[in-house]
């Protein structure tokens, strides 16, 4: 009796809940795209991750105010952030963690080199889309279908770098100093020598130093001995801030040697830190405020007003990242909830991108997932406390400079 | 000719700075057998003190030195009396986790309060640059050697000359029979953390005038120098620390120099292990034979 009692009220729930199923499909994510933020909010650099994260939350807050419209439903931006503390162990732990427990659709970060570039594995490996902001190292997306990126590479950076020292300054002698620890500049500071020496110039002095050192004195006072004209440092702002003063004491700025850098030099806490030992030196970067257009002079104004500081580079590039994740949302079309599958159609819409206008100037893809674009030269300007814009060299004058001189940026890669 | 004499007071001025902070090692380890993996954050922490002192308080460089020094030999006394004094008796091992362990926390602690925002200590000395011959010799250069070793001229007189350095030189020697002649043990082991922290304060002030980022971590890879230059000049022995820091000074700026610098830290490492082998016991330290 009672068995029969039981198989009865079974049945009766089991068709109440076939009753209650709703007739409509539900909204994929219930309307949330998350987004996978891997930033260097704390450690050696932490002014890239502030810039990260506000410029990915101004972006946010604008996408989601005109709410996002794929196919049939409206969605709102979600992000999850995650500090990798500026070490490539703990990037690649969070990189997991938002691909597999925080299940996002899309992977912004890291943007040292140092840290995208085993992010990128772990991304390729899970198969999960992933944008670097500020990587410009070319191992980042290297033979990684998955991952892409918003700014230059380095075999564009350094070479511009290499032309700018030889042109800008008659340079015919050069040194390097980078740091021997960090896959990003080790690979800038190997490809300025090679860049250099293909346009004709002679690298005197090729000196290094390891991460977290303070005192480069020795290699300084080699680099003074060597003869050079310029000395290309590429190395993140504390470095800078740490090293060029020691040059300055050491006096290499009489012996005739101007020193260049590169985007790792954009902060704004360079100039506080450096003070007037930086004044009047040049840096490769990605944008410059001086000629920043109605879109981005919009961008650094909503930033200044969050943070009451100029943005660095990684807060537009950021900003765009989120942008780009937005229009291979409308390439892909439509959502359907199966989390691999939206990857897949994600990471299938940027593929298609053929070209995009970010705050951070006009863009355009290649094959491995790196960008095409313009290189800003600023100059130091203390008594300010901004960088002024310099000069702009875009892909299609570096090359035919390579070509004149008889290589190419294939050659210069092998 | 010009080239190595520059090198050479390059050199003096790394030696000069870890001079500062092996002694507070190589004192800590005379009395207490204890390498105080601490004391390279407690240099950290005598540049934040620095740094308060002149930014917040708007001192100039004699008061900001003193301040941070003081500040500093308070923190040793604090760190000895927390958290080595329970574990007199412990096992060895129990006290240098311990060590370890305090060193985290301050970092973590500075971290936590300030943020990761790298901080730049305001110039407190007027800038000079001399010419000597080829040479350039910066008058910051100058004053970090020149209180270098006045500071250490200064230990010698109190370690070698008056009654609590020669407590301090008799307990290292014998820590359990001596305090029975009626050395009163705890005071003097206060008074070696608070001079070793008080030189590691000093040494912060002058590396962040030459270096000028401060950052909570900046502790670690000097502190290991440090650490490196104590072990090399026999630990244990105040001359040893002295010359050892000098030494590895030199050695690192020399290979440097000499050869290409990527091989400069293998270099240099490879000669101080080698020097070790021929000389475990460091330049100055002394064998001991453990009678249980």
């Amino acid at each position: 009796m009672l068995k029969k009692i039981a198989i009865l009220t079974m049945v009766l729930v089991c068709t109440l809940f076939a009753a209650c199923k709703p007739a409509a499909p539900p909204v994929p994510y219930g309307g949330v795209l998350k987004v996978g933020i891997n930033a260097e909010i704390t450690g050696t650099i932490p002014t890239v991750g502030e810039a990260c994260v506000v410029g990915a939350e101004i972006a946010r807050d604008e996408l989601n105010e005109a709410g996002i419209t794929i196919g049939e439903h409206t969605y709102k931006i979600e992000l999850v952030i995650e500090d990798n503390e500026n070490k490539p162990e703990v990037a690649a732990a969070a990189a997991k963690k938002l691909v597999t427990e925080d299940k996002v659709l899309i992977h912004i970060g890291a943007n040292a080199s140092k840290n995208a570039i085993p992010c990128g594995g772990v991304c390729n490996d899970l198969e999960c889309p992933m944008i670097s902001p500020w990587s410009t190292n070319p191992y980042t997306t290297m033979r990684r279908p998955w991952v892409f990126r918003v700014p230059f590479i380095d075999s564009f950076q350094a070479g511009v770098n290499a032309w700018f020292a030889m042109t800008e300054f008659g340079a015919k002698k050069a040194a390097v100093l980078f740091d021997i620890g960090s896959d990003a500049l080790y690979f800038q500071g190997h490809f300025f020598k090679r860049a250099f020496e293909a346009l004709g110039g002679e690298v005197v002095a090729f000196e290094t130093w390891t991460t977290g050192d303070k005192d480069v004195t020795a290699q300084l006072t080699k680099i003074k001995e060597s003869g050079a004209e310029v000395l290309y440092l590429p190395a993140y702002y504390d470095e800078v801030a740490t090293y060029v003063p020691q040059a300055v004491r050491l006096g290499l700025p009489e012996a005739g040697i101007t020193i260049i850098g590169h985007d790792g030099w954009e902060s704004p806490d360079l100039i506080p830190l450096c003070g007037d030992a930086c004044d009047g030196l040049y840096f490769t970067t990605h944008w410059a405020e001086d000629i920043a257009g109605a879109k981005a002079k919009a961008f650094i104004e909503e930033f200044r007003k969050r943070t009451g500081k100029t943005p660095e580079s990684t807060g537009g590039l950021t900003y765009d990242a989120l942008y780009l994740f937005v229009e291979a949302l409308k390439n892909c079309g439509k959502l359907t909830g199966d989390l691999a599958e939206d990857r897949k159609c994600i990471r299938d819409g940027l593929a298609a991108i053929k070209a995009f206008e970010g705050v951070t100037g006009t863009m355009t893809p290649t094959e491995e997932g790196d960008m095409i674009k313009d290189v800003q030269i600023v100059k130091i300007d203390v008594k300010e406390g901004k960088f002024k814009y310099y000069k702009t060299v875009s892909a299609a004058e570096y090359e035919a400079a390579l070509a004149a001189a008889g290589t190419s940026v294939e050659e210069l890669m092998k | 000719m010009a080239y190595i004499l520059q090198q050479a007071v390059n050199a003096l001025q790394l030696g000069s700075i870890y001079a500062l902070i092996a002694l507070g090692y190589n004192m800590v380890y005379g009395v207490l057998s204890l390498v105080n993996f601490a004391h390279g954050d407690v240099f950290m922490i005598g540049a934040f003190i620095a740094f308060f002192a002149s930014t917040l308080l708007k001192l100039s460089f004699v008061p900001t030195m003193l301040f941070s020094m003081f500040g500093c030999a308070l923190l040793g006394v604090a760190i000895e009396r927390i958290a080595y004094r329970p574990l007199r008796r412990a096992p060895k091992l129990s006290v240098v986790i311990t060590a370890l362990g305090v060193g985290l926390f301050m970092e973590n602690m500075v971290l936590g309060i300030i943020g990761p925002w790298r901080k730049s200590l305001p110039p407190l000395l007027p800038e000079h640059v001399f010419n000597v011959g080829e040479v350039r010799i910066s008058s910051l250069q100058l004053i970090i050697i020149g209180v270098s070793i006045a500071l250490m001229a200064i230990l010698e007189f109190i370690v070698g000359k008056t009654k609590q350095g020669i407590a301090m030189r008799a307990i290292s020697f014998d820590r359990f029979t001596v305090p029975l002649m009626g050395v009163p043990e705890n005071q003097i082991i206060s008074l070696t953390f608070a001079i070793g922290s008080a030189l590691a304060a000093a040494g912060a002030l002058l590396f962040s005038l030459a270096y000028p980022l401060i950052e909570p971590t900046m502790g670690m890879m000097v502190g290991w120098k440090a650490f490196i230059a104590a072990v090399l000049g026999g630990i244990g022995s105040v001359r040893g620390a002295m010359a050892g820091a000098f030494l590895l000074g030199l050695i690192e700026i020399a290979a440097g120099a000499t050869f290409p610098s990527r091989l400069r830290d293998l270099i240099a490492f490879a000669i101080v292990w080698i020097i070790l082998m021929i000389r475990p016991t460091g330049l100055f330290g002394v064998a001991r034979r453990e009678a249980v």
